[in-house]
């Protein structure tokens, strides 16, 4: 199995008149198809690390390859280009663009990366909600929808353009337990029937534990 | 649709009521710049025009500009002579035909030849002093400002023939005088002759009304014993703005002093200038202050945006896209406010041109606002509302672009 995603020291300090250290060389690499949980106390820099493998966030020291490629000569617009074609992200709160409908939040990233015809955007967007259970809601706004709907229609959009890397950050976290399990499931489906990698922040003990890995972050470091 | 332009109509759409306030905001600004730019252009517009159509756009008089200079003085630079007493000229302008048919040749307007002389108009008892103005009535129509301005009588009258005289209603009532009374009119020669009053006029200048008669030019001519003599000419243009130009190339070409209303008015116009300066201050600060109220209402949709920002910076929309989505939904508001604000102008303006009040003493002239109407305010004051919104829209998205998304992802809940 190859590394889709290798981290190298990576340090992210924020430049405040005392210096703050989020995330302290951290060294790890994530292979295809490996569920991983990130854990740690709050505050410990987990979701740091995420943003940072996301390319939301640049190191201020370290090195990370994403896709054999380093990150760290990519301008701002290739950084884009990236989290477009080879990210999902999934955030603790859904974080749907309000005005659209479920279908639409779906083919928003679709239509920016341009692969499709819009005829087939639509067609997929439609396919992956109904594969998360969503074939009800396609045209609803997400104010329409509960939680746990919102939450799957953020998966389905994570999915858009088929990107082989999930990072989701407290996925669960506003969910109740129902909801959480459902999410969950969907996430592990990922892995084990879509070929994908899934990295999940989470301080949910239970549900790291039914995950392949677990990398444990204190104080910004691994541990 | 492109992609981004899908958004920001989404986006704007989507937020009806705080649309709907923004536009009206742009449309108010917008609507308020253009009534006003037509009211204070309208009022300069109605001022030149009366200064312009009350006389005459070139005036040309049987005097010099410079008194004339003795041949002596010509050959030797060093001769001074004083204590001179020139020849007593014959007044006029001399052979007024040729001067009238080379007018005639290149003039692009329409002018007339008068001879006015100084006199006293006496009827019974009472005498008032005016200038006897003696003209060709089917030229004169081209060039006067008494012809549409009859109380009784009508300008007409005069072409008929024989003695009779147009006054202003205000010289009648000093001379106690009505229409078809025979009054006297005696020139500074000496001389006198009856005249019929044929008409009555009122243009509303005073010193019109009450100090000038109209005779045919051969009464004139008679009364101040100076046959087949002219000493004025005045010239209406098609276009009065080029006046200066006509006026220079008359008086180069017949010697005799041309003014171009231009240059009768010169302290007028001079105080015009000032009156534009204000005017373009107030519309100026109209503008601007519509421009801060869009600009303002445009960054508070932005700022309120910045969340849907780093959301699509996560998924993968370079910083150039915000910022373009925002210029686009500013300028999408500034130019729906633009069209609302140009209707809204229409629409204020017309009411503005609707009111109307007494401005006589005697209260028999109603007079409209004068507006202008002119295509150029609302460009002015559109583009002026779309520079407002695309830089409302732009830097605060340029600012909320730059922000790191994860900033703004921590701190959303």
């Amino acid at each position: 199995m190859s590394a889709l995603i290798e981290t190298e020291k990576l340090t992210r300090v924020l430049p405040e008149t005392v210096p703050v250290t989020l995330v302290k060389d951290i060294t790890l690499a994530i292979n295809e198809r490996e569920f991983v949980a990130v854990t740690g106390p709050s505050g410990s820099g987990k979701s740091s690390l995420l943003y940072l493998l996301g390319l939301l966030d640049r190191p201020t020291a370290g090195t990370l390859t994403i896709g054999g490629r380093d990150a760290e000569p990519m301008n701002e617009r290739e950084r884009a280009r990236t989290r477009l074609s080879m990210l999902g992200f999934v955030f603790q709160f859904h974080f749907l663009l309000p005005e659209f409908t479920a279908r639409e939040n779906v083919e928003i990233p679709m239509r920016k990366l341009g692969r499709l015809a819009r005829p087939q955007m639509r067609e997929r967007a439609g396919e992956l909600l109904s594969s998360l259970g969503l074939g009800e809601h396609l045209d609803k706004r997400p104010d329409q929808l509960s939680g746990g709907q919102r939450q799957r229609v953020a998966v389905a959009r994570s999915l858009a353009n088929d990107p082989p890397l999930i990072l989701a950050d407290e996925p669960t976290g506003s969910l109740d337990s129902k909801s959480s399990e459902q999410v969950f499931a969907i996430l592990e489906n990922l892995v084990r029937e879509g070929g994908k990698t899934v990295v999940a922040v989470t301080h949910d003990l239970d549900m790291a534990a039914r995950m392949d890995r677990r990398i444990h972050i204190v104080d910004g470091k691994i541990g | 649709m492109p992609l981004i332009f899908d958004l920001a109509l989404t986006h704007i759409a989507g937020r009806g009521r705080q649309t709907l306030v923004a536009v009206i905001g742009v449309a108010v600004g917008v609507g308020f710049s253009i009534a006003m730019a037509a009211l204070m252009q309208g009022g300069q517009d109605d001022f030149v025009r009366q200064l312009v159509d009350t006389m005459p756009h070139v005036d040309i008089t049987d005097e010099q500009r410079t008194a004339r200079r003795q041949p002596a003085e010509d050959a030797f630079a060093t001769v001074a002579i004083s204590g001179l007493r020139p020849r007593d000229d014959r007044r006029g302008i001399i052979n007024p035909t040729a001067a009238t048919s080379w007018l005639e040749s290149w003039i692009p307007g329409r002018f007339a030849a008068s001879l006015k002389t100084q006199g006293v108009i006496r009827f019974s008892s009472r005498e008032v002093g005016a200038a006897i103005i003696g003209i060709e009535p089917e030229r004169e129509s081209g060039v006067s400002p008494i012809v549409g301005n009859f109380v009784e009588g009508s300008f007409s009258a005069l072409a008929a023939g024989g003695n009779n005289v147009l006054i202003g209603d205000t010289m009648a009532s000093r001379l106690g005088a009505g229409f078809g009374d025979t009054i006297t009119a005696v020139s500074a020669e000496g001389l006198s002759r009856n005249f019929k009053i044929a008409g009555l006029f009122h243009t509303g200048t005073t010193a019109r009304d009450e100090g000038e008669a109209y005779v045919l030019l051969k009464n004139a001519q008679i009364l101040s014993a100076r046959p087949n003599a002219i000493n004025e000419i005045r010239i209406k243009l098609d276009d009065p703005d080029r006046a200066p130009a006509v006026a220079q190339r008359a008086e180069a070409e017949l010697g005799y002093k041309a003014v171009a209303w231009q240059e009768a008015n010169e302290s007028i116009l001079e105080a015009l200038v000032v009156r534009n300066v204000i005017m373009y201050t107030v519309v100026g600060a109209i503008m601007l202050v519509a421009g801060f109220g869009i600009y303002n209402i445009i960054s508070t949709i932005t700022h309120e945006k910045a969340r849907d920002i780093a959301i699509m910076k996560s998924l993968g929309f370079p910083e150039s896209d915000m910022r373009r989505l925002f210029l686009l939904e500013g300028v999408a508001i500034g130019a729906a406010g633009s069209v609302l604000g140009g209707l809204l102008g229409v629409s204020m303006t017309y009411a503005l041109s609707l009111v109307r009040f007494e401005i006589a003493a005697t209260g028999q002239e109603m007079t409209r606002l004068p507006i202008a109407w002119s295509l150029m305010h609302y460009v002015i004051a559109s583009a002026f509302a779309l520079g407002s919104a695309a830089v409302a829209g732009y830097l605060p998205a340029r600012r909320a672009a730059r922000l790191n998304p994860v900033e703004i992802i921590r701190g959303a809940s």
